[in-house]
């Protein structure tokens, strides 16, 4: 349908009838006819409603929500006119689809905003050739290009298909940050009404017609290999169709090497219940291939490695033995904390349909480029016949980066000929290793007679990593400085677990920090902020990975929004800081007492993360960072006899709980305009250490262990 | 395998499957209702919460040959409800913005929605009590206990 549009020039215009009678700004649009892809993160329909695909996997870090903000800011539509859907695995279109370190955010910051920029100038274009004017005579806003001299105005779905056939511009402008009008607006969750309404959304939840439903069996400890089982039994239960062996050790190596149970039972079988029922009726012999380790033997290997284990890299700076000899006061302590299951929500799954030709996975996963690549290697089956589609994920935290999953789905599918979804059951996914390492980490602090730290050492050692950081704070703040790593090897399976070695060390720093401000007989928050002066005006080394002005502004930040320093009868506060995944965080915990039991009663957080994409979905980052945070250091124990995990469900494994968490958490954010930095992680490190400073101050009793509820800490 | 006819969100549907499997999964492979989440299997995290009669139970562990006649009620139910409090508690959740990754949040809504039914204006206490059951590890916690009073405020 050709209607004339022009008001004053009288040009005659083709476009669709869905978006005549004058477009407007403020208009929210209908589903679209016909879709125009612009590029690879943005199609545009006729009638200017717009869908832009979020790269990345979404593990409830909403990234879903606030990477398409970056674009859609860029391409300046109304939000409201917006789509936004998951994009698969395609390694042409799109850079680094991990969900991993905080980094989505930051790493995709300009490439997203480039996304929506050349768009928006593409679409510009379009209109300028169709009016034969100057683009630089054209403006944009939420999804209208306007001609300003002749007063003309068409929508972005107008200029859609001419659009998306123009070359894409090399250059492009971005925006001035000052004229965001979607960033900085807190937004919420895209996926919010499906979740309310459980709509399909998971791994879980996926089904195809035909699909059978596969779970496996490992073996019960970490050292056990399978020998045999009842199989013929197996097979002969209602509902199951195969019972097979697989063996997914990879030929190639990355985030899938952590599986310590590379051969398993697997059964398919009709329904859920069917196959678990099989499941329970296995009667299976297992024998040892490695010794079997137990917690007792941990915790003296551990003090063993500390005592005279192999340094594997220092720093040192300055004079730290001759420091410590001559200091006024030297306080030494030991921290550690045990190794954590991740517990996403939503246990391990994922669905395959795989031939000797091609390979189809629809799941969830953090990696999934590698897991593409490791089915490709251990089924021998060409890369670009592998896709890979992503689900909304029950969390990640680390697990999901190692798709040991998704390579056992695509053996049993391709063993068996028939589309399958694997589940794990919790006791399967928490009895499986790939747990945070257990750490134990000794620090010693030099005081002169002025009460001025003028040594500071770190020897921290772990199963199977050091949580040490060298180049970290106090790094670069003590003049004489040492840190040593060690770590230890075993058949229990380790992997990243939100916020790696942070989400220990940090405590452990603070916590210690606490205790060394009390023995000069500095406020806490004094006492960093000196060091952090000391860091600023004559900084130790070179390598220091961090800003002490940014470092100290959260500080200070926190100071002033919490009224530190001010008592309140009854009120316990312990301070905290820390920086990791490029972001900086503060915190001060308040404690009271209600009837000789610890309440957490509020949580302040600074943070400085540059600029913050969407506040609504920060603020619950930073809180959950914080509950999480207070729960493992809290709660949380993963302990082992005879190299099998004690707890194998929530029955035993503690998880912090509703009346467990803080009654109130408030946010503060620094505004300076910086390219913007990762939420995953960040807010959880230092909890523990306010967490510990505060029961300090409420019982006199430092901690030194986690879980700290496993401490006898008298209150009050 | 046997026959049930089971009273699901105001339908009588009929069910071919063993007596003891879980009301969970016969949501869940039977009916294709998939809000209902499989957490832990034994009751410990209430991320399978939907209502028997209109009292939060953990589908997990209910086998359906102990159901009856007894109405359940999930999540996909609840949100199509035209009843008041169903729509509050639901737009209280969507205000506060409550999900992270969102998996545990239909056991959320469906303990807090019987929570709010029998007592609609809990104190702190009453909600940390009546939710303690429902694991949360992305830390929303605070979060659903605001959205919780503000539905409660919207309901007296």
């Amino acid at each position: 349908m050709k209607v004339s549009a022009a008001s004053s020039g009288g040009m005659m215009l083709g476009f669709s009838w869905l978006a005549s009678c004058n477009p407007t700004e403020e208009q929210a649009l209908s589903m679209p006819e016909s879709w125009f892809d612009i590029n690879a993160f943005i199609k545009i329909g006729e009638n200017g409603l717009v869908t832009i695909f979020s790269p990345n996997p979404e593990i409830g870090q909403n990234i879903k929500t606030s990477m398409p903000m970056v674009v859609a800011e860029e391409l300046d539509v109304a939000w409201k006119n917006v789509i936004v859907e998951q994009a698969a695995l395609d390694t042409q279109k799109y850079e680094r689809q991990i969900a991993g370190g905080s980094q989505s955010i930051r790493r995709g910051w300009q490439g997203l905003r480039m996304a929506g920029a050349t768009a928006r100038h593409m679409l510009m274009e379009a209109a300028a050739q169709e009016w034969k004017v100057n683009v630089s005579s054209l403006s944009t806003n939420k999804g209208i290009i306007k001609h300003d001299e002749s007063n003309r105005t068409m929508s972005y779905g107008q200029m859609a298909a001419t659009a998306s056939t123009l070359k894409i511009p090399e250059k492009v402008e971005l925006k001035d940050p000052k004229d965001f009008k979607i960033i900085g607006q807190p937004t919420k969750n895209v996926d919010g009404e499906k979740i309310t309404t459980g709509a399909p959304l998971f791994g879980l939840d996926f089904k195809r017609e035909g699909m059978k439903i596969a779970m496996i069996e490992h073996s019960p400890a970490f050292g056990m290999k399978l020998k045999g089982f009842n199989e013929e039994v197996i097979k002969s239960m209602p509902g199951i169709s195969d019972v097979l062996v697989i063996n997914t050790a990879p030929k190639e190596a990355a985030w899938s090497n952590v599986n310590a149970f590379t051969e398993v039972i697997a059964i398919v079988g009709n329904t859920t219940w069917q196959v678990m029922k099989a499941k329970k009726a296995l009667i299976v012999e297992w024998e040892w291939d490695s010794p079997a380790e137990n917690s007792q033997d941990h915790e003296l290997k551990l003090e063993q490695s500390l005592q005279t284990g192999v340094n594997e890299w220092a720093r040192k700076d300055g004079n730290p033995e001759q420091t410590f000899k001559n200091a006024t006061q030297v306080i030494e302590k030991t921290f550690s904390a045990p190794f954590l299951a991740h517990n996403t929500m939503e246990p391990m799954n994922f669905f395959a349909e795989v031939s000797k030709e091609k390979a189809e996975l629809i799941g969830p996963i953090q990696t999934p480029e590698s897991t593409g690549k490791s089915i490709s290697n251990l089924l021998d089956i060409p890369i670009e016949n592998i896709t890979v589609m992503l689900t909304r994920m029950g969390g990640g935290f680390g697990r999901r980066l190692y798709g040991n999953f998704g390579l056992e789905a695509a053996t049993i599918a391709y063993n068996t000929g028939k589309p399958i979804k694997l589940i794990y059951t919790r006791q399967d996914d928490m009895t499986q290793g790939v747990y945070r390492p257990a750490y134990k980490v000794k620090y010693r602090a030099a005081l002169d007679e002025k009460n001025k730290l003028v040594g500071f050492s770190i020897h921290g050692t772990g199963i199977h990593e050091s949580p040490v950081y060298e180049n970290r704070f106090p790094a670069g703040a003590v003049p004489n400085y040492l840190a040593e790593k060690m770590s230890i090897d075993s058949n229990i399976s380790t992997g990243a677990w939100r916020a790696p070695r942070s989400n220990f060390i940090a405590g452990a720093e603070q916590s210690f920090l606490d205790e060394v401000a009390e023995a000069a007989g500095k406020d806490p928050i004094d006492f960093r902020l000196e060091l952090f002066d000391h860091a600023i005006k004559n900084p130790i080394g070179t390598d220091n990975d961090y800003d002490p002005q940014r470092y100290a502004g959260v500080l200070k930040l926190v100071r002033d929004k919490s009224n530190w320093g001010v008592k309140t009868e009854g009120v316990y506060r312990g301070v905290s800081a820390y920086f990791c995944h490029n972001t900086y965080v503060a915190q001060v915990l308040d404690m009271v007492l209600i009837n000789g039991k610890h309440k957490i009663k509020k949580v302040w957080c600074a943070i400085d993360c540059g600029i913050v994409i969407n506040p609504e979905g920060a603020i619950n980052q930073a809180e959950g960072g914080i509950i999480d945070g207070i729960g493992h250091a809290m709660y949380s124990n993963l302990t082992f006899d005879k190299g099998s995990p004690i707890q194998k469900n929530f029955d035993t494994y503690s998880m912090i709980r509703h009346h467990q968490a803080p009654s109130e958490i408030e946010v503060f954010f620094v505004d300076n305009g910086i390219d913007p930095t990762g939420l995953g992680e960040p807010t959880l490190p230092p909890i523990s250490g306010a967490l510990a400073n505060a029961i300090y101050q409420a019982s006199g009793q430092r901690l030194y262990k986690q879980p700290f509820i496993q401490q006898d800490i008298k209150l009050g | 395998m046997a026959e049930f006819n089971l009273k699901i969100n105001g339908t009588i549907t009929k069910i071919d499957a063993d007596p003891d499997t879980p009301i969970l999964w016969v949501l869940r492979d039977h009916l294709d209702l998939v809000g209902t989440k499989y957490g832990c299997g034994i009751a410990q995290c209430g991320a399978c919460t939907v209502h028997l009669n209109g009292s939060a139970i953990r589908s997990c562990s209910v086998a359906i040959s102990t159901v009856g006649d007894q109405a359940i009620t999930t999540i996909e139910g609840v949100s199509k409800s035209i009843s008041t409090l169903e729509n509050i508690v639901k737009e209280a959740w969507l205000t506060h913005d409550v999900a992270q990754c969102g998996y545990c949040q239909s056991g959320q809504i469906m303990n807090a929605t019987a929570l709010l039914k029998s007592n609609p204006s809990p104190s702190d206490k009453e909600i940390d009590r009546a939710m303690t059951g429902n694991i949360c590890r992305c830390g929303t916690y605070t979060r659903i206990k605001t959205a919780i009073k503000t539905a409660a405020a919207q309901l007296t």
